[in-house]
């Protein structure tokens, strides 16, 4: 009973978070409410029973990624944005696009009858279960993966370093 | 992160036991935060051929309360130009996250208490993934070190914080790996189980601790750079490099707010202190004696607390004596030596304990 509650109020902490994230002006308060949208899932993870999944999602996300994306902030001094009313044609089809879409994946998933509603502390929780899970039953998507994020580090640091940078730091230096 | 059951407690008795550990290990933390800034300003002073605080009590030892007071009174400025929410917010951010992650830390093992049936054990709550759960804690402090300097609008402290969430996120990549050797060792992210595990002797004399064990001396050497650049000290406290920066990310604070900054790095450099002690250093285990079994249970408290002295000691130590690095030279020698290295000692020992297998 007190895990429901605890559920039902890190969720609506989630949800008003991410509405905050959207209604904030400046770039700094929207990244700060992703933050804690990251710390509520992780809480509900926790709740869940997937405790390792929790604390990576706590070191992974609210821990690195945000931290960077602070850091960037911070670094182009992003200034506050102005927020438009939207076009006729955004509301007028925007709207019931987004609930037919909501709609369509509640039913899809509701249709399935292998999904069923997960107890409180009914996911694989310990950091063994978890190993066991990547490296023996899902090893072969588990490395493809890794590849998958090599092949973005090569992407970003391809992207990241200008054509005869090197060169002229050289120079510099000299 | 269930607790662990050890015997059924009442929920009522739970509840009270919870809150008076609680604050005795808040009362504690602060007490040792207050006094390893005397520490440091005694035994800094003493290597620099001056005496350090002398005129508040016997050896300057009310200093601290004195500083306290002081900071409590002071005048909370808070300058016209700042972001006001983020501005408050971030020491408070700082001082909470250096604080939270000793509630996962365990003491020693389990307190008797005459009249009492329950094994009470020393540690607030005892989680299954306790290493994770302190990771995790430590590196949401960055927020306020980073918040602090965006929110304070001016160059110094932009610099600062800039340069200390850099720093943090690369020396945590190498805290981490080096400390992924250990666990390999242990079997266990459970901090009391990492304890547990390096129990006994070899060779019937030297202590079973993870320094010894496999090779992980470099390990421990790589944690000893990591927690200094995490936690902003000399050599690599370059976030609040006073010759370039005034004072980094705090240079807007004062009173308060200002001692709050300060509370948190001594509780980060404490925290780091325990992790190491219990990961590569033993733990609470020593020689346990006594006629009653009380004394026998408080005793492994005072090795554990001798081996944060002995930490904490280094740190100050290592203030005394080096001087601060550049920042590219920080940089480089966090990606291209510590983490280079962190790995090879991951790889080396996954081998090790997979050949053993």
């Amino acid at each position: 009973m007190f895990h429901l509650i605890l559920f039902s109020v890190f969720g609506l902490i989630c949800v008003a978070g991410a509405v905050n994230l959207l209604l904030q002006k400046h770039p700094i308060n929207s990244a700060l409410s992703l933050v804690v949208v990251m710390g509520s899932l992780a809480v509900e993870y926790l709740l869940l029973g997937a405790e390792f999944v929790a604390a990576v999602q706590v070191i992974v996300y609210a821990g690195a990624i945000m931290v960077l994306f602070v850091f960037v902030i911070m670094l182009l001094n992003a200034g506050e944005e102005e927020h438009t009313e939207g076009s006729r044609v955004a509301w007028l089809l925007g709207i019931p696009g987004m609930l037919a879409v909501t709609v369509i994946i509640c039913w899809a998933l509701l249709l399935r009858s292998d999904t069923g509603t997960v107890s409180l502390g009914a996911l694989p929780g310990p950091p063994a279960d978890i190993a066991q899970l990547l490296f023996h039953q899902f090893l072969l998507p588990f490395e493809v993966t890794s590849i998958l994020v090599l092949i973005a580090i090569m992407g970003a640091v391809v992207l990241a370093a200008r054509p005869g940078s090197e060169q002229e730091a050289k120079k510099e230096a000299r | 992160m269930k607790p662990r059951k050890t015997n059924a407690l009442p929920i009522v008795t739970f509840i009270i036991v919870a809150v008076i550990k609680i604050a005795l290990a808040l009362f504690v933390l602060l007490t040792a935060v207050a006094y390893t800034v005397w520490l440091e300003r005694k035994v800094v002073g003493h290597m620099q051929n001056r005496w350090g605080p002398t005129r508040v009590g016997p050896f300057g030892l009310l200093q601290p309360a004195a500083d306290g007071v002081k900071f409590l009174f002071k005048e909370d400025l808070t300058p016209p130009h700042v972001y006001r929410p983020l501005f408050i917010a971030a020491p408070m951010i700082a001082v909470i996250f250096a604080i939270t992650s000793i509630a996962v830390i365990p003491f020693g093992n389990s307190l008797h208490v005459v009249g009492f049936n329950y094994p009470i054990p020393m540690q607030i709550t005892d989680v299954n993934i306790g290493l994770l759960v302190v990771l995790g804690i430590t590196s949401m402090g960055v927020y306020g070190v980073a918040l602090s300097g965006w929110s304070s609008n001016s160059k110094y402290s932009l610099l600062g914080g800039l340069r200390a969430s850099a720093q943090m996120i690369s020396y945590e990549i190498a805290l981490g790996l080096s400390l992924v050797g250990v666990l390999i060792l242990a079997g266990t992210f459970s901090l009391r189980g990492i304890v547990e595990a390096q129990a006994g002797h070899f060779f019937g004399i030297i202590p079973n601790w993870f320094i010894f064990r496999g090779g992980q001396f470099v390990a421990f050497f790589i944690y000893l750079m990591a927690a200094y650049a995490e936690t902003n000290r000399i050599p690599f406290d370059l976030p609040e490099a006073e010759t370039e920066l005034v004072a980094g990310y705090h240079t807007e604070y004062s009173a308060m707010k200002f001692a709050m900054f300060f509370m948190a790095e001594y509780a980060n450099m404490i925290t780091v202190a325990c992790l190491a002690s219990l990961l590569f250093l033993g733990g609470w285990s020593g020689p346990v004696f006594g006629p009653w079994e009380l004394l026998r249970d408080l005793e492994p408290l005072l090795w554990f607390a001798l081996r944060i002295f002995v930490f904490l000691f280094i740190y100050i130590w290592v203030r005394g004596t080096l001087p601060r690095f550049r920042y590219d030279q920080l940089m480089a020698f966090g990606w291209k030596f510590l983490l280079p290295l962190a790995i090879a000692n991951l790889v080396i020992t996954a081998l090790i304990v997979a050949w053993r297998a």
